[in-house]
Protein backbone atom coordinates (compact mmCIF):
# COMPACT_ATOMS: atom_id res chain seq x y z
CA UNK A 1 0.00 0.00 0.00
CA UNK A 2 1.34 3.55 -1.16
CA UNK A 3 1.21 5.77 1.95
CA UNK A 4 0.30 9.78 1.61
CA UNK A 5 4.26 10.23 2.38
CA UNK A 6 5.41 7.56 -0.10
CA UNK A 7 2.92 9.44 -2.56
CA UNK A 8 4.60 13.11 -1.89
CA UNK A 9 8.05 11.77 -1.77
CA UNK A 10 7.64 10.22 -5.54
CA UNK A 11 6.15 12.95 -6.53
CA UNK A 12 8.32 15.77 -5.08
CA UNK A 13 11.70 13.53 -4.87
CA UNK A 14 14.39 14.94 -3.54
CA UNK A 15 13.17 18.42 -2.62
CA UNK A 16 13.97 20.82 -2.77
CA UNK A 17 17.77 19.86 -5.07
CA UNK A 18 15.93 17.44 -7.31
CA UNK A 19 14.23 19.90 -8.83
CA UNK A 20 16.53 20.39 -11.55
CA UNK A 21 15.91 17.42 -12.99
CA UNK A 22 14.63 18.16 -16.36
CA UNK A 23 13.56 14.47 -17.50
CA UNK A 24 10.44 13.00 -16.58
CA UNK A 25 9.92 9.85 -14.63
CA UNK A 26 8.36 6.35 -16.11
CA UNK A 27 5.59 7.08 -17.72
CA UNK A 28 4.58 3.72 -16.42
CA UNK A 29 2.88 3.12 -12.49
CA UNK A 30 5.49 1.38 -10.58
CA UNK A 31 5.71 -0.17 -7.30
CA UNK A 32 6.14 3.51 -5.68
CA UNK A 33 4.33 5.27 -8.00
CA UNK A 34 0.89 5.20 -8.57
CA UNK A 35 -0.93 5.59 -11.89
CA UNK A 36 -1.81 9.32 -12.66
CA UNK A 37 -4.32 9.42 -15.43
CA UNK A 38 -5.52 13.42 -16.16
CA UNK A 39 -9.21 13.22 -17.42
CA UNK A 40 -9.16 17.01 -18.38
CA UNK A 41 -6.41 18.98 -20.77
CA UNK A 42 -6.80 20.96 -23.17
CA UNK A 43 -3.98 22.65 -25.67
CA UNK A 44 -4.25 26.00 -24.03
CA UNK A 45 -1.97 27.75 -21.65
CA UNK A 46 1.49 27.45 -23.20
CA UNK A 47 2.75 28.03 -26.86
CA UNK A 48 3.37 26.41 -30.22
CA UNK A 49 2.60 26.64 -33.50
CA UNK A 50 1.51 23.58 -34.22
CA UNK A 51 -0.83 21.02 -31.60
CA UNK A 52 2.24 18.43 -31.59
CA UNK A 53 4.36 21.29 -30.56
CA UNK A 54 1.85 22.23 -27.76
CA UNK A 55 1.29 18.49 -26.80
CA UNK A 56 5.18 18.14 -26.27
CA UNK A 57 5.24 21.17 -24.22
CA UNK A 58 2.76 19.93 -21.62
CA UNK A 59 3.52 16.49 -21.59
CA UNK A 60 7.06 18.17 -20.51
CA UNK A 61 5.73 19.94 -17.64
CA UNK A 62 3.46 16.95 -16.83
CA UNK A 63 6.35 14.50 -16.83
CA UNK A 64 8.06 16.58 -14.18
CA UNK A 65 4.93 15.36 -11.81
CA UNK A 66 4.68 11.91 -12.87
CA UNK A 67 1.14 12.38 -14.88
CA UNK A 68 1.43 9.25 -17.14
CA UNK A 69 -2.41 9.77 -18.88
CA UNK A 70 -4.09 12.40 -20.57
CA UNK A 71 -7.51 12.77 -22.05
CA UNK A 72 -7.44 15.64 -24.41
CA UNK A 73 -10.01 17.31 -25.55
CA UNK A 74 -11.31 21.17 -27.14
CA UNK A 75 -8.13 22.06 -29.44
CA UNK A 76 -6.15 24.93 -29.66
CA UNK A 77 -9.12 27.38 -30.09
CA UNK A 78 -11.08 27.21 -26.92
CA UNK A 79 -12.50 30.79 -26.21
CA UNK A 80 -15.89 30.61 -28.45
CA UNK A 81 -18.91 29.58 -26.50
CA UNK A 82 -20.98 28.03 -29.07
CA UNK A 83 -18.55 27.15 -32.33
CA UNK A 84 -20.03 26.30 -35.51
CA UNK A 85 -19.78 22.81 -36.99
CA UNK A 86 -16.36 24.05 -38.98
CA UNK A 87 -15.31 25.44 -35.76
CA UNK A 88 -15.74 22.49 -33.42
CA UNK A 89 -14.45 19.98 -36.76
CA UNK A 90 -11.40 22.04 -36.76
CA UNK A 91 -10.76 21.80 -33.00
CA UNK A 92 -11.09 17.53 -33.07
CA UNK A 93 -8.63 17.86 -36.03
CA UNK A 94 -6.41 19.33 -33.70
CA UNK A 95 -6.98 16.82 -31.47
CA UNK A 96 -6.25 13.97 -33.45
CA UNK A 97 -3.03 15.69 -34.80
CA UNK A 98 -1.80 16.08 -31.26
CA UNK A 99 -2.75 12.65 -30.14
CA UNK A 100 -0.82 10.69 -33.01
CA UNK A 101 2.54 11.12 -31.61
CA UNK A 102 2.02 10.00 -28.25
CA UNK A 103 -0.49 6.86 -29.08
CA UNK A 104 0.79 5.42 -25.51
CA UNK A 105 0.03 8.62 -23.69
CA UNK A 106 -2.46 10.28 -24.38
CA UNK A 107 -6.45 9.68 -25.46
CA UNK A 108 -9.01 12.07 -26.95
CA UNK A 109 -12.52 13.17 -25.93
CA UNK A 110 -14.54 14.63 -29.10
CA UNK A 111 -15.76 18.31 -28.69
CA UNK A 112 -19.07 18.28 -29.21
CA UNK A 113 -22.01 21.13 -30.06
CA UNK A 114 -25.58 20.31 -29.25
CA UNK A 115 -27.10 23.43 -30.89
CA UNK A 116 -25.86 21.04 -33.73
CA UNK A 117 -27.21 17.43 -33.11
CA UNK A 118 -26.92 16.12 -36.50
CA UNK A 119 -23.30 17.64 -37.22
CA UNK A 120 -22.32 16.79 -33.86
CA UNK A 121 -23.76 12.93 -34.25
CA UNK A 122 -21.70 12.85 -37.53
CA UNK A 123 -18.82 13.99 -35.87
CA UNK A 124 -18.93 10.96 -32.81
CA UNK A 125 -19.18 8.75 -35.74
CA UNK A 126 -16.27 10.58 -37.13
CA UNK A 127 -13.70 10.29 -34.08
CA UNK A 128 -15.39 7.69 -31.76
CA UNK A 129 -16.55 4.66 -33.69
CA UNK A 130 -14.30 5.26 -36.75
CA UNK A 131 -11.76 7.39 -34.91
CA UNK A 132 -9.57 6.84 -32.17
CA UNK A 133 -11.41 8.61 -29.57
CA UNK A 134 -12.72 7.27 -26.68
CA UNK A 135 -14.95 9.94 -25.01
CA UNK A 136 -17.13 13.16 -25.59
CA UNK A 137 -16.46 16.87 -24.44
CA UNK A 138 -19.53 19.18 -23.83
CA UNK A 139 -18.82 22.23 -22.75
CA UNK A 140 -20.77 25.47 -22.67
CA UNK A 141 -22.15 25.91 -25.97
CA UNK A 142 -25.91 24.83 -24.57
CA UNK A 143 -26.77 23.67 -21.21
CA UNK A 144 -26.97 19.64 -20.61
CA UNK A 145 -30.72 19.62 -19.17
CA UNK A 146 -32.19 19.94 -23.23
CA UNK A 147 -33.59 17.25 -24.70
CA UNK A 148 -31.20 17.63 -27.35
CA UNK A 149 -28.56 15.68 -25.96
CA UNK A 150 -30.06 13.10 -25.65
CA UNK A 151 -29.34 10.98 -28.47
CA UNK A 152 -25.88 12.10 -28.12
CA UNK A 153 -25.75 10.39 -24.67
CA UNK A 154 -27.26 7.07 -25.99
CA UNK A 155 -24.66 6.89 -28.80
CA UNK A 156 -21.81 7.49 -26.16
CA UNK A 157 -23.48 4.90 -23.34
CA UNK A 158 -23.81 2.21 -26.35
CA UNK A 159 -20.16 2.39 -27.61
CA UNK A 160 -19.28 2.13 -23.37
CA UNK A 161 -17.87 6.52 -24.04
CA UNK A 162 -18.08 8.32 -20.92
CA UNK A 163 -19.51 11.91 -21.13
CA UNK A 164 -17.23 14.88 -19.34
CA UNK A 165 -19.51 17.95 -19.06
CA UNK A 166 -18.09 21.23 -17.90
CA UNK A 167 -20.24 22.53 -15.13
CA UNK A 168 -19.78 25.89 -12.57
CA UNK A 169 -21.98 27.20 -9.92
CA UNK A 170 -20.53 30.99 -9.90
CA UNK A 171 -22.14 32.94 -7.44
CA UNK A 172 -22.80 36.02 -10.03
CA UNK A 173 -24.85 33.43 -11.94
CA UNK A 174 -23.70 31.10 -14.79
CA UNK A 175 -22.97 31.97 -18.80
CA UNK A 176 -26.08 31.65 -20.89
CA UNK A 177 -25.23 27.83 -22.11
CA UNK A 178 -23.41 26.98 -19.04
CA UNK A 179 -24.16 23.88 -17.39
CA UNK A 180 -24.52 23.97 -13.64
CA UNK A 181 -24.97 20.60 -11.85
CA UNK A 182 -28.43 20.53 -11.46
CA UNK A 183 -28.85 20.55 -14.69
CA UNK A 184 -26.18 17.82 -15.02
CA UNK A 185 -28.42 15.34 -12.46
CA UNK A 186 -31.57 16.22 -14.68
CA UNK A 187 -29.42 14.50 -17.50
CA UNK A 188 -27.76 11.56 -15.78
CA UNK A 189 -31.27 10.80 -14.36
CA UNK A 190 -32.90 10.25 -18.02
CA UNK A 191 -29.42 8.35 -18.68
CA UNK A 192 -28.93 6.20 -16.03
CA UNK A 193 -26.72 3.72 -17.79
CA UNK A 194 -24.74 6.30 -18.54
CA UNK A 195 -20.71 7.02 -17.62
CA UNK A 196 -21.03 11.16 -16.46
CA UNK A 197 -18.44 13.02 -15.38
CA UNK A 198 -19.27 16.16 -13.96
CA UNK A 199 -16.42 18.56 -14.86
CA UNK A 200 -15.25 21.03 -12.17
CA UNK A 201 -17.50 19.71 -9.64
CA UNK A 202 -19.44 23.10 -10.34
CA UNK A 203 -16.40 24.76 -9.00
CA UNK A 204 -18.15 25.55 -5.67
CA UNK A 205 -17.54 22.20 -4.91
CA UNK A 206 -19.71 22.12 -1.12
CA UNK A 207 -22.30 22.31 -3.78
CA UNK A 208 -21.46 20.82 -6.16
CA UNK A 209 -21.12 17.53 -4.38
CA UNK A 210 -23.86 17.75 -2.49
CA UNK A 211 -26.37 18.26 -5.60
CA UNK A 212 -24.81 14.90 -7.48
CA UNK A 213 -24.47 12.99 -4.09
CA UNK A 214 -27.66 11.19 -4.91
CA UNK A 215 -27.10 10.28 -9.05
CA UNK A 216 -24.56 7.24 -8.73
CA UNK A 217 -23.93 7.11 -12.66
CA UNK A 218 -22.19 10.86 -12.02
CA UNK A 219 -18.54 10.79 -10.99
CA UNK A 220 -16.65 13.90 -10.24
CA UNK A 221 -13.79 15.91 -10.95
CA UNK A 222 -11.41 17.84 -9.52
CA UNK A 223 -10.19 19.72 -12.44
CA UNK A 224 -9.96 23.45 -12.74
CA UNK A 225 -10.72 24.96 -9.76
CA UNK A 226 -8.55 26.37 -6.80
CA UNK A 227 -6.67 24.10 -5.00
CA UNK A 228 -8.53 24.65 -1.53
CA UNK A 229 -8.37 22.89 1.21
CA UNK A 230 -10.89 19.77 2.21
CA UNK A 231 -12.62 19.97 -1.45
CA UNK A 232 -11.17 16.18 -1.97
CA UNK A 233 -11.79 15.28 1.71
CA UNK A 234 -15.56 15.95 1.40
CA UNK A 235 -16.09 14.32 -2.06
CA UNK A 236 -14.27 11.11 -0.61
CA UNK A 237 -16.73 11.60 2.46
CA UNK A 238 -20.10 12.19 0.87
CA UNK A 239 -19.78 10.21 -2.96
CA UNK A 240 -16.69 7.88 -2.03
CA UNK A 241 -13.31 7.49 -3.63
CA UNK A 242 -14.76 5.24 -6.48
CA UNK A 243 -17.13 8.33 -7.67
CA UNK A 244 -14.16 10.98 -7.79
CA UNK A 245 -11.32 11.43 -10.77
CA UNK A 246 -8.02 13.57 -10.93
CA UNK A 247 -7.86 15.88 -13.97
CA UNK A 248 -6.29 19.24 -14.24
CA UNK A 249 -7.93 21.10 -17.03
CA UNK A 250 -4.30 22.26 -17.78
CA UNK A 251 -2.79 24.53 -19.81
CA UNK A 252 -5.30 27.06 -18.35
CA UNK A 253 -4.24 25.32 -14.62
CA UNK A 254 -0.98 23.83 -13.56
CA UNK A 255 -0.83 19.97 -13.24
CA UNK A 256 0.54 21.02 -9.90
CA UNK A 257 -2.57 23.18 -8.18
CA UNK A 258 -4.96 20.16 -9.19
CA UNK A 259 -2.58 16.94 -8.38
CA UNK A 260 -1.96 18.61 -4.74
CA UNK A 261 -5.63 18.33 -4.14
CA UNK A 262 -5.15 14.33 -4.18
CA UNK A 263 -1.99 14.22 -2.89
CA UNK A 264 -2.14 16.95 -0.10
CA UNK A 265 -5.62 15.46 0.95
CA UNK A 266 -6.04 13.62 4.65
CA UNK A 267 -7.84 10.24 2.76
CA UNK A 268 -6.52 6.58 3.03
CA UNK A 269 -4.07 5.17 0.24
CA UNK A 270 -6.17 3.16 -1.75
CA UNK A 271 -8.60 6.10 -2.18
CA UNK A 272 -5.93 7.89 -3.47
CA UNK A 273 -5.09 5.62 -5.85
CA UNK A 274 -8.79 5.03 -6.95
CA UNK A 275 -8.50 8.95 -7.53
CA UNK A 276 -5.45 9.14 -9.26
CA UNK A 277 -5.49 7.20 -11.73
CA UNK A 278 -7.56 3.86 -11.17
CA UNK A 279 -11.28 5.41 -11.48
CA UNK A 280 -10.59 6.70 -14.74
CA UNK A 281 -8.74 3.43 -16.18
CA UNK A 282 -12.02 1.87 -15.28
CA UNK A 283 -14.21 3.73 -16.74
CA UNK A 284 -12.34 4.02 -20.16
CA UNK A 285 -11.83 -0.17 -19.49
CA UNK A 286 -14.66 -1.26 -21.83
CA UNK A 287 -13.99 1.45 -24.78
CA UNK A 288 -10.26 0.68 -24.89
CA UNK A 289 -10.27 -2.84 -25.09
CA UNK A 290 -12.86 -2.58 -27.54
CA UNK A 291 -10.44 -0.32 -29.74
CA UNK A 292 -7.83 -2.62 -29.26
CA UNK A 293 -6.02 0.04 -27.05
CA UNK A 294 -3.51 -1.66 -24.15
CA UNK A 295 -5.56 -1.24 -20.80
CA UNK B 1 15.02 24.31 3.22
CA UNK B 2 11.98 26.52 2.52
CA UNK B 3 10.91 29.83 3.35
CA UNK B 4 6.88 30.18 3.16
CA UNK B 5 5.60 33.55 2.58
CA UNK B 6 2.09 33.17 2.54
CA UNK B 7 0.30 31.43 6.01
CA UNK B 8 -2.64 32.10 7.81
CA UNK B 9 -3.09 31.58 11.53
CA UNK B 10 -7.08 30.91 13.09
CA UNK B 11 -10.10 30.30 11.74
CA UNK B 12 -11.50 31.12 7.79
CA UNK B 13 -15.27 31.87 8.37
CA UNK B 14 -16.82 29.62 5.96
CA UNK B 15 -15.20 26.42 6.33
CA UNK B 16 -13.05 24.46 8.90
CA UNK B 17 -9.58 23.93 7.23
CA UNK B 18 -7.37 20.96 8.23
CA UNK B 19 -4.42 22.77 9.11
CA UNK B 20 -6.56 25.68 11.43
CA UNK B 21 -5.04 24.67 14.45
CA UNK B 22 -1.23 26.20 14.75
CA UNK B 23 -0.03 23.34 16.26
CA UNK B 24 -0.92 21.39 13.00
CA UNK B 25 -0.13 23.60 10.59
CA UNK B 26 3.50 23.81 12.14
CA UNK B 27 3.82 20.31 12.17
CA UNK B 28 3.17 19.97 8.46
CA UNK B 29 4.97 22.76 7.47
CA UNK B 30 8.46 21.14 9.30
CA UNK B 31 7.36 17.72 7.82
CA UNK B 32 8.02 20.06 4.25
CA UNK B 33 10.99 21.49 5.40
CA UNK B 34 10.00 24.73 5.74
CA UNK B 35 12.20 26.63 7.99
CA UNK B 36 10.44 30.14 8.10
CA UNK B 37 7.06 31.06 7.07
CA UNK B 38 5.17 34.56 7.25
CA UNK B 39 2.26 33.98 9.05
CA UNK B 40 -0.74 36.46 9.27
CA UNK B 41 -4.03 35.32 10.98
CA UNK B 42 -7.66 34.88 8.95
CA UNK B 43 -8.98 37.13 12.05
CA UNK B 44 -6.97 39.97 10.60
CA UNK B 45 -9.48 39.85 7.86
CA UNK B 46 -12.24 40.06 9.63
CA UNK B 47 -12.01 41.49 12.82
CA UNK B 48 -12.77 45.17 13.74
CA UNK B 49 -10.51 44.43 17.18
CA UNK B 50 -7.69 44.02 14.91
CA UNK B 51 -4.98 44.95 18.05
CA UNK B 52 -6.13 41.39 19.70
CA UNK B 53 -6.15 39.85 16.41
CA UNK B 54 -2.60 40.62 16.38
CA UNK B 55 -1.57 40.03 19.93
CA UNK B 56 -3.44 36.62 19.64
CA UNK B 57 -0.90 36.19 16.27
CA UNK B 58 2.06 36.72 18.48
CA UNK B 59 1.23 34.22 21.21
CA UNK B 60 0.13 31.66 18.99
CA UNK B 61 3.11 31.61 16.87
CA UNK B 62 5.22 31.83 20.57
CA UNK B 63 3.61 29.22 21.74
CA UNK B 64 3.27 26.91 18.69
CA UNK B 65 5.79 28.30 16.22
CA UNK B 66 8.36 26.24 16.84
CA UNK B 67 10.77 29.16 16.19
CA UNK B 68 9.41 29.07 12.09
CA UNK B 69 6.60 31.14 12.28
CA UNK B 70 6.71 34.73 11.67
CA UNK B 71 4.25 36.81 12.97
CA UNK B 72 2.93 39.42 10.21
CA UNK B 73 0.19 41.83 11.52
CA UNK B 74 -2.64 42.93 9.67
CA UNK B 75 -3.57 46.74 9.51
CA UNK B 76 -6.51 47.93 8.86
CA UNK B 77 -6.29 51.83 8.03
CA UNK B 78 -9.89 52.48 8.14
CA UNK B 79 -10.00 51.40 11.63
CA UNK B 80 -9.37 54.71 14.03
CA UNK B 81 -6.20 55.00 15.12
CA UNK B 82 -4.66 52.55 13.25
CA UNK B 83 -1.52 54.15 13.26
CA UNK B 84 -1.09 52.92 17.14
CA UNK B 85 -1.87 49.22 15.39
CA UNK B 86 1.32 49.76 13.36
CA UNK B 87 3.49 50.82 16.09
CA UNK B 88 2.44 47.98 18.04
CA UNK B 89 3.43 45.51 15.50
CA UNK B 90 6.27 47.40 15.21
CA UNK B 91 7.54 48.33 18.48
CA UNK B 92 5.84 45.97 21.06
CA UNK B 93 5.23 42.75 18.74
CA UNK B 94 8.65 43.39 16.83
CA UNK B 95 7.76 42.14 13.77
CA UNK B 96 9.12 42.31 10.18
CA UNK B 97 6.09 43.02 7.88
CA UNK B 98 2.71 43.54 8.03
CA UNK B 99 0.07 42.55 5.65
CA UNK B 100 -2.86 44.01 4.15
CA UNK B 101 -6.30 43.26 2.60
CA UNK B 102 -7.82 46.22 1.06
CA UNK B 103 -11.11 44.77 -0.46
CA UNK B 104 -11.84 43.11 2.58
CA UNK B 105 -11.04 46.31 4.46
CA UNK B 106 -12.97 48.34 2.16
CA UNK B 107 -10.71 50.91 0.48
CA UNK B 108 -9.02 51.25 -2.86
CA UNK B 109 -5.94 51.61 -3.52
CA UNK B 110 -6.71 55.50 -4.66
CA UNK B 111 -7.61 56.47 -1.13
CA UNK B 112 -4.67 58.79 0.61
CA UNK B 113 -5.09 56.38 3.57
CA UNK B 114 -3.04 53.64 1.79
CA UNK B 115 -0.23 56.17 0.55
CA UNK B 116 -0.11 56.99 4.08
CA UNK B 117 -0.02 53.63 5.52
CA UNK B 118 2.72 52.48 2.67
CA UNK B 119 5.00 55.70 4.27
CA UNK B 120 4.65 54.88 7.63
CA UNK B 121 5.31 51.09 6.62
CA UNK B 122 8.10 52.32 4.68
CA UNK B 123 9.64 54.17 7.46
CA UNK B 124 9.47 51.59 10.15
CA UNK B 125 11.10 49.07 7.36
CA UNK B 126 8.64 46.91 7.34
CA UNK B 127 7.81 44.72 4.49
CA UNK B 128 3.89 44.81 3.29
CA UNK B 129 2.04 42.00 1.97
CA UNK B 130 -0.60 42.80 -0.50
CA UNK B 131 -3.16 40.10 -0.89
CA UNK B 132 -4.73 40.76 -3.77
CA UNK B 133 -7.89 38.26 -3.01
CA UNK B 134 -8.62 35.15 -0.34
CA UNK B 135 -10.65 33.19 -2.73
CA UNK B 136 -11.66 32.68 -5.94
CA UNK B 137 -14.43 35.35 -6.47
CA UNK B 138 -16.86 33.09 -8.24
CA UNK B 139 -17.19 30.72 -5.17
CA UNK B 140 -17.75 33.20 -2.53
CA UNK B 141 -20.47 33.02 0.09
CA UNK B 142 -23.63 34.64 -1.38
CA UNK B 143 -23.96 36.93 1.36
CA UNK B 144 -20.28 38.33 1.35
CA UNK B 145 -18.66 38.61 -2.43
CA UNK B 146 -15.32 40.59 -2.15
CA UNK B 147 -14.03 41.57 -5.21
CA UNK B 148 -10.39 41.10 -5.74
CA UNK B 149 -8.04 44.47 -4.90
CA UNK B 150 -7.59 46.65 -8.19
CA UNK B 151 -4.25 47.46 -9.01
CA UNK B 152 -4.66 50.92 -10.85
CA UNK B 153 -2.55 53.38 -9.87
CA UNK B 154 -0.38 50.89 -7.80
CA UNK B 155 2.25 51.49 -9.65
CA UNK B 156 2.54 55.24 -9.33
CA UNK B 157 2.40 54.80 -5.44
CA UNK B 158 5.00 52.37 -5.32
CA UNK B 159 7.77 54.25 -7.25
CA UNK B 160 7.11 57.10 -5.01
CA UNK B 161 8.42 54.80 -2.22
CA UNK B 162 11.15 53.47 -3.78
CA UNK B 163 12.55 52.16 -0.33
CA UNK B 164 8.95 50.20 0.22
CA UNK B 165 9.48 46.40 -0.34
CA UNK B 166 5.84 45.32 -1.66
CA UNK B 167 4.93 41.52 -1.70
CA UNK B 168 1.91 41.17 -4.02
CA UNK B 169 0.39 37.74 -2.54
CA UNK B 170 -2.44 35.80 -4.01
CA UNK B 171 -2.20 37.23 -6.89
CA UNK B 172 -5.13 35.24 -8.52
CA UNK B 173 -5.52 33.73 -12.34
CA UNK B 174 -7.57 36.18 -13.84
CA UNK B 175 -5.84 39.02 -12.73
CA UNK B 176 -5.86 41.10 -16.24
CA UNK B 177 -2.55 41.61 -17.91
CA UNK B 178 -3.21 45.64 -17.99
CA UNK B 179 -3.20 45.27 -14.14
CA UNK B 180 -0.22 43.89 -13.44
CA UNK B 181 2.19 45.01 -16.06
CA UNK B 182 2.39 48.39 -15.34
CA UNK B 183 4.56 46.83 -12.24
CA UNK B 184 6.90 44.44 -14.24
CA UNK B 185 9.83 47.27 -14.26
CA UNK B 186 9.61 47.98 -10.71
CA UNK B 187 12.32 46.42 -8.77
CA UNK B 188 10.85 47.10 -5.35
CA UNK B 189 7.58 44.91 -6.19
CA UNK B 190 7.63 41.20 -5.16
CA UNK B 191 5.00 38.01 -6.36
CA UNK B 192 4.28 35.08 -4.32
CA UNK B 193 3.26 32.40 -6.29
CA UNK B 194 0.50 30.07 -4.31
CA UNK B 195 -2.20 31.13 -7.20
CA UNK B 196 0.12 31.48 -10.18
CA UNK B 197 -1.37 29.10 -12.71
CA UNK B 198 -1.04 27.63 -15.79
CA UNK B 199 1.52 25.08 -16.69
CA UNK B 200 5.11 25.38 -15.57
CA UNK B 201 3.75 29.58 -14.09
CA UNK B 202 6.50 29.75 -11.74
CA UNK B 203 9.16 29.87 -14.52
CA UNK B 204 6.55 32.50 -16.11
CA UNK B 205 6.78 34.64 -13.12
CA UNK B 206 10.75 34.60 -13.51
CA UNK B 207 10.53 35.50 -17.18
CA UNK B 208 8.14 38.22 -16.53
CA UNK B 209 9.48 39.58 -13.05
CA UNK B 210 12.90 38.36 -12.47
CA UNK B 211 13.73 35.21 -10.27
CA UNK B 212 14.89 37.72 -7.57
CA UNK B 213 11.38 39.32 -7.23
CA UNK B 214 9.24 36.01 -7.12
CA UNK B 215 8.87 34.23 -3.28
CA UNK B 216 7.52 30.77 -2.32
CA UNK B 217 4.04 30.98 -0.47
CA UNK B 218 1.32 28.18 -0.09
CA UNK B 219 -1.56 30.21 0.59
CA UNK B 220 -2.18 27.33 3.23
CA UNK B 221 -4.13 26.35 5.03
CA UNK B 222 -6.35 27.24 2.95
CA UNK B 223 -4.76 25.90 0.15
CA UNK B 224 -3.23 22.37 0.14
CA UNK B 225 0.37 23.00 0.59
CA UNK B 226 1.36 21.06 -1.68
CA UNK B 227 0.44 23.09 -4.32
CA UNK B 228 2.86 25.98 -4.04
CA UNK B 229 5.43 23.09 -3.76
CA UNK B 230 4.67 20.97 -6.97
CA UNK B 231 4.35 24.23 -9.29
CA UNK B 232 7.89 24.98 -8.24
CA UNK B 233 8.62 21.31 -9.52
CA UNK B 234 6.42 21.49 -12.13
CA UNK B 235 8.44 24.71 -13.32
CA UNK B 236 11.50 22.67 -13.99
CA UNK B 237 13.73 25.25 -12.88
CA UNK B 238 17.44 24.28 -12.13
CA UNK B 239 18.79 23.98 -8.65
CA UNK B 240 20.25 27.66 -8.22
CA UNK B 241 16.73 28.98 -8.96
CA UNK B 242 14.94 26.57 -7.05
CA UNK B 243 17.00 27.82 -4.21
CA UNK B 244 16.47 31.45 -4.83
CA UNK B 245 12.52 31.39 -5.09
CA UNK B 246 12.01 28.50 -2.12
CA UNK B 247 14.16 30.26 0.21
CA UNK B 248 17.02 33.06 -0.59
CA UNK B 249 14.76 35.91 -2.10
CA UNK B 250 12.41 35.78 1.04
CA UNK B 251 15.21 35.61 3.45
CA UNK B 252 16.75 38.38 1.55
CA UNK B 253 14.03 40.05 1.58
CA UNK B 254 13.50 39.69 5.44
CA UNK B 255 16.76 40.40 6.58
CA UNK B 256 17.18 44.20 5.17
CA UNK B 257 14.24 44.79 7.69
Amino acid sequence: MISRRTLLKSVASSLPLGFSRQGGPSIAATANQPLIWDVHFHLSGVSGETPEERMSQLIRHADRLGVQRFILSLGVTTGVQDPTPAQVREANDQVLKALRPWPDRAFGFVYLNPNYLDFSLSEFDRCIRDGPMVGVKLWVAKRCNASELDPIVERATTMHAPILQHTWLKVGGNDAGESSPFDFVELARRHPQAALICGHTGGDWERGIRIVRSTRNISIEVAGSDPTSGFVEMAVRELGANRVIYGSDAGGRSFASQLAKVTGAEIVASARRLILGENLRRLLTPILKAKGYAV
Amino acid sequence: MIVDTNVSLSRWPFRRLSGDEPATLVARLRKNNVSQAWAGSFDGVFHKDISAANARLVKDCRAYGQGILLPFGSINPKLPDWQEDLRRCHEEHGMRGIRLHPNYHGYPLQDPVFGELLKLATGRGLVVQLALCMEDERTQHPLMRVPPVDLTTLADLVQAEPRLRLVLSNVYPQLAPAQITPLIPIRNVYFEVSMAERVGAVARLIETFTLERVLFGSHSPFFYFESALFKVKEAGLSEAQTRAVLEENAKRLVSRV
